[in-house]
């Protein structure tokens, strides 16, 4: 168990949380920490409440039991918003608008990674070509990398994936994991759910798995 | 809606620096003004509709009553009035209605700003674009009507205080029927009983400025109403955009 005060308190820990809908139990009790640098994968088939569980992490749905803490301190929108970078099945983006017109939005809502620009962080994912045409344009895969483009340009050290290797193609896949390995090596964290179809680039990343 | 510092000791060195946290929130709400009037520009097609409507009526009306210019003059406030209320109800429905399906909610809610704020410049962006242009062509509607001439500064006063506070309670109702799927009509029939107010102190604006009565006291009424509203609405719109993010 972790000491929830310890110096280097973990950036993100769960206690006991289980979530229920209509009480039906969808995943736990969970006992896990992100650290610094930690990559967690959680695993699991469909329906096994991976997304649930990233959703309750990210505050969208409040925890049925048990508790989260953000650097050991009990989660709350002050210790949460800003810090973490949720990225699911929806891109969080308008379709109508180009993707520097999104990525512009959202810096603006919060804040900007120090030495990211909009230019940059798309020629990053390889999309710089698509900056100025309407997201409605783009294929799936090249959607997503928007979405991974947005990863970099906000300010946030835990990043929650959900499934961000879908619609990707091999290159796609090891850009992902590149990234993630980045993000990890400047201190930041990611909790990304897989339903276990690839190869995940860190042998060392502790998993988590979730039964249906 | 003041933030505390964020606990942030013992942090990595990557954890955002949240210093000019109310500079930060001038910025965002820049941003969504900036974001929302790009997304008109792109759809203003859309934003024409509500405008063709109201003059298409104003229009039709001479020709359903007769051409008496003395009745039309006497019912103009009043006409142009609903129309406008009738022609702002449509969009208030799909207020947040696509911000929800493509989840860009989400990450206002994720975001380190206040979301009443958030929604508070949402509703600011919806009145510039979709209710403003009805006020400014009100003049010519006016004369299509024959509305008395010492009427119409009264009447457009009147709109600008109302139609704000028509969106601010619209847009807390679209924030609690986004999540429902196919809500339709379910916004304007719950908004309804809470024009009839609205429109009963704007309705008595434009009467007694047509009767050569002061007009201040319903005005002020409205004033407060719209007061209160840019208080409350915003808070009851953030909580039901965060029930809609769950659902």
């Amino acid at each position: 168990m972790t000491t929830p005060f310890a110096p280097s308190a973990p950036l993100l820990s769960a206690h006991r949380l289980a979530y229920s809908r209509d009480d039906e139990p969808v995943f736990g009790p969970l006992d896990f920490s992100l650290r610094p640098g930690e990559t967690v994968l959680v695993e699991g088939d469909n329906g096994s409440g991976k997304t649930t569980l990233l959703r309750v992490l990210a505050g969208m749905l409040p925890p049925g039991e048990g508790e989260i803490r953000f650097d050991g301190r009990p989660a709350s929108r002050d210790s949460r918003n800003g810090r973490v970078l949720w990225l699911g099945h929806r891109l969080g983006m308008n379709e109508s608008l180009s993707a520097r017109e999104n990525l512009d939005f959202l810096a603006g809502l919060y804040g900007q990674r120090d030495g990211a620009s909009t230019a940059s962080v798309m020629e990053r994912v390889g999309i710089e070509a698509w900056l100025d045409e309407p997201l409605r344009t783009l294929s799936a895969g090249q959607k997503k990398r928007v979405g991974l483009a947005r990863l970099l340009l906000l300010p946030g050290d835990i990043w929650l994936l959900d499934e961000p290797y879908a619609n990707l193609d091999r290159h796609g896949i090891d850009l992902v994991n590149a990234l993630i390995a980045a993000h990890c090596n400047t201190g930041g964290a990611a909790l990304v759910t897989s339903h276990g179809a690839v190869r995940f680039a860190d042998p060392n990343a502790r998993h988590i798995h979730l039964d249906a | 809606m003041v933030t505390a510092v964020q606990p942030i000791a013992n942090s990595t060195p990557v954890a955002p620096t949240t210093d000019q946290r109310s500079s930060g929130t001038l910025r965002a709400c820049a941003a969504l003004l900036r974001r929302d009037f790009t997304l008109a520009w792109r759809r203003r097609g859309e934003l024409f509709l509500p405008l063709l409507y109201a003059v298409i009526v104003a229009a039709l009306f001479p020709f359903a009553l007769g051409p008496d210019p003395e009745l039309l003059g006497r019912i103009a406030g009043g006409v142009l009035l609903v129309i406008v209320v009738l022609a702002m109800l449509p969009a208030l429905e799909s207020m947040f209605r696509s911000d929800l399906e493509d989840g860009t909610l989400e990450q206002w809610l994720l975001a380190p700003q206040p979301l009443a704020l958030l929604a508070l410049t949402r509703v600011i962006a919806h009145w510039l674009t979709t209710v403003l242009p009805l006020i400014i062509v009100m003049p010519l509607l006016g004369a299509l009507l024959n509305l008395p001439v010492k009427v119409l500064p009264v009447l457009m006063l009147t709109l600008l205080l109302a139609t704000p506070l028509l969106v601010l309670l619209g847009a807390v109702l679209s924030a609690l029927a986004a999540g429902a799927r196919r809500s339709g009509i379910l916004v304007a029939l719950m908004l309804l009983p809470l024009a009839v107010p609205v429109v009963i102190f704007a309705a008595g604006a434009i009467a007694a400025a047509q009767s050569g009565m002061p007009y201040v006291a319903p005005l002020t009424w409205l004033a407060a109403a719209l007061v209160l509203a840019i208080v409350l609405a915003p808070l009851a719109c953030a909580a039901a955009l965060r029930i809609a993010v769950e659902a």
